[in-house]
């Protein structure tokens, strides 16, 4: 039995961020903090443009917050390490390398060879016989599986994934989400993901925390003790969806 | 192909299927045609009295059967089907130059050569015509290579580092756009060396459009890709090396083709101004001379080794920008 290291805990206390927007200082986030326990899945519900995004590129430790303080592990975050890793909405394969390069990539940075952990990842998402092929020659769906085993190669003791889903078409995406689910439980390792889709949370996370609009500002924290293997028309779920939709201010149009 | 199917959809009935009939033999005997073409120029040449005292006439005409029996030959292997028109056309070309200029003396001489002359130059004159290729393409390799190294490197630093952007740029914008060509009498009185101040000029022409190129396609690069990276623990040496550079090689390339033209342009100044050897020079002595066969063959040579030394440059591309969907092929 493989041992994979053990989930990553996170600590957010009182985050405040922005950005200089023709000239002026626009607040992002606004005092925002949360604690994450090892191997928790959480989602982060927000309206678009919320700056949930911005939230996840503090926690990479892509950059600093403007004030409060980023913990990994109970260690203060100062930039980016090789066990949190991103997964974005695009796949960002880069496009001069093949499939199995690609997945090979943090390897690489770090200067050490495993044919075998890259072999497992790409057999793992499904993509074995596809190692030689390029990215512009592989599907959405294709493309972000190898994306997902370029993110687990790694043994990530935390998984970033900012919005992984969103431009797949809805049956790849059910595929994907269910992908995930698996890895998440085989591994173990902690997941915090955005995401616009409200049944998506419910449907994969253990916690789902939902944000106001811009600057961000956790308005509810709910932990969702459904077990797995949850169905989209269980009434709790349904119950639960419509609470969080009419928390996000769409009391009238689901 | 698709010409044939929308013949048969208009067409009535019986037409297509024997136009479909009668059309493959005809191109099938395409390559046999190219053989006869080149005996028909060996024929001209030999047979038909020259207009003046030509050198190396039946030398002439025995080359080009014996280019009229490989074409055959390859026609007998199934070698020669996409190069067949080419072929024939170029045999049929030999044949009329040999009639307008060897027999029937058209145009006027020396400025318009025979075939003759051009393959005398070769035969007597081949080892001063290699060394001069020899020289040119010398002095074009150091020239280019520097600058597209150093263009490399100054595109890539303008486009990842503020300071040297700031430093750089002013430099780059002054210097750059200057046509090489008119630091020359410059630079061979302050550089004391011909062949240094040649090199120094190529690399400069060479340089500025790889260094542009360079940039703009660094400056293009998604910074996604450097998230990525970053996320995973990568320093700034691998983000340079291994993310921008690949990622902006397509770009690259257009600057190192750019540039390679640019340096054939300063090869032929440098050459003609300063430089005692090359073909360029070569080219200079010939019309010193009036050797007007001397110059074709040298410009012959030239062509060849241009052509050449891009096709080299292409086939590169080829292989490094293998992942890219589509490709100009040279």
């Amino acid at each position: 039995m493989v041992t994979h290291p053990a989930p990553m805990d996170i600590q957010l206390r009182g985050i405040h961020h922005g950005y200089p927007i023709g000239g002026t200082f626009t607040p992002v986030i606004e005092d925002v903090s949360l604690d994450i326990a090892p191997g928790e899945f959480v989602a982060l519900l927000g309206p678009s443009g919320c700056g949930k995004s911005t939230l996840l590129r503090l926690v990479a430790g892509l950059e600093p917050p403007h004030a409060g303080q980023v913990l990994a592990g109970g260690v203060p975050v100062s930039g980016p390490g090789p066990d949190r890793i991103v997964m974005f909405q695009d796949p960002t394969l880069y496009p001069w390398r093949t499939v199995r390069a690609n997945v090979a990539l943090s390897r690489d940075i770090a200067g050490r060879r495993d044919d075998a952990a890259v072999d497992a990842a790409i057999a793992m998402v499904g993509l074995k016989g596809f190692e030689r092929a390029w990215p512009h020659q592989l599907s959405g769906g294709m493309a972000q599986r190898a994306a997902l085993a370029r993110a687990l190669v790694n043994e990530p003791r935390l998984l970033i994934l900012d919005e992984p889903l969103g431009k797949l078409d809805s049956l790849t995406r059910l595929t994907m989400q269910t992908e995930l689910l698996r890895l998440w439980q085989k591994r173990g390792f902690t997941v915090i993901m955005v995401t616009h889709d409200v049944e998506e949370a419910l449907l994969l996370a253990t916690r789902v925390v939902t944000f106001s609009t811009r600057p961000a500002r956790v308005i509810s924290d709910v932990s969702i003790d459904l077990p797995y293997h949850r169905h989209r028309d269980d009434p709790r779920l349904l119950a639960l969806r419509r609470e969080i939709l009419v928390r996000l201010g769409h009391s009238e149009d689901w | 192909m698709s010409g044939v199917g929308t013949t048969q959809a208009i067409a009535p009935v019986g037409t297509p299927q024997t136009r479909a009939r009668s059309r493959p033999p005809l191109r099938a005997l395409l390559p046999w045609a190219a053989g006869p073409a080149w005996f028909v120029a060996a024929l001209v040449t030999w047979r038909w009295p020259d207009a003046d005292d030509f050198p190396d006439t039946t030398t002439l005409a025995g080359l080009f059967a014996g280019i009229g029996v490989a074409l055959l030959s390859a026609a007998a292997l199934r070698r020669l089907s996409a190069r067949a028109p080419w072929m024939i056309a170029l045999g049929l070309g030999f044949a009329a130059w040999e009639l307008v200029q060897a027999k029937l003396l058209l145009l006027p001489r020396p400025f318009f050569g025979t075939p003759q002359d051009l393959l005398d130059v070769f035969l007597t004159d081949w080892k001063r015509l290699g060394d001069s290729l020899l020289h040119s393409l010398g002095l074009l390799v150091v020239g280019y290579t520097a600058g597209s190294i150093l263009g490399i490197a100054t595109g890539v630093g303008l486009g990842r580092s503020q300071r040297f952007r700031y430093w750089a740029l002013p430099i780059v914008r002054l210097i750059g756009p200057l046509p090489p060509v008119s630091l020359l009498p410059l630079a061979m009185v302050l550089i004391p060396s011909n062949w240094l101040a040649s090199e120094a000029l190529m690399a400069l022409g060479s340089g500025f459009p790889v260094t542009i190129l360079t940039w703009s396609g660094v400056a293009a690069v998604d910074p996604a890709y450097y998230d990525v990276a970053r996320t995973m623990g990568a320093r700034d040496r691998f983000l340079v090396l291994r993310v921008a550079l690949p990622a902006a090689m397509p770009q690259i390339f257009v600057g190192l083709f750019m540039g390679l033209g640019m340096s054939f342009v300063m090869l032929v100044i440098a050459e003609m101004l300063g430089v005692k050897s090359g073909l360029g020079f070569y080219m200079q002595w010939a019309q010193g001379w009036a050797a007007y066969p001397n110059m074709y063959a040298a410009l012959l040579v030239m062509s060849l080794m241009c052509t050449g030394l891009i096709t080299i440059l292409f086939k590169v591309r080829d292989r490094i920008l293998g992942w890219q969907k589509d490709g100009l092929k040279w």
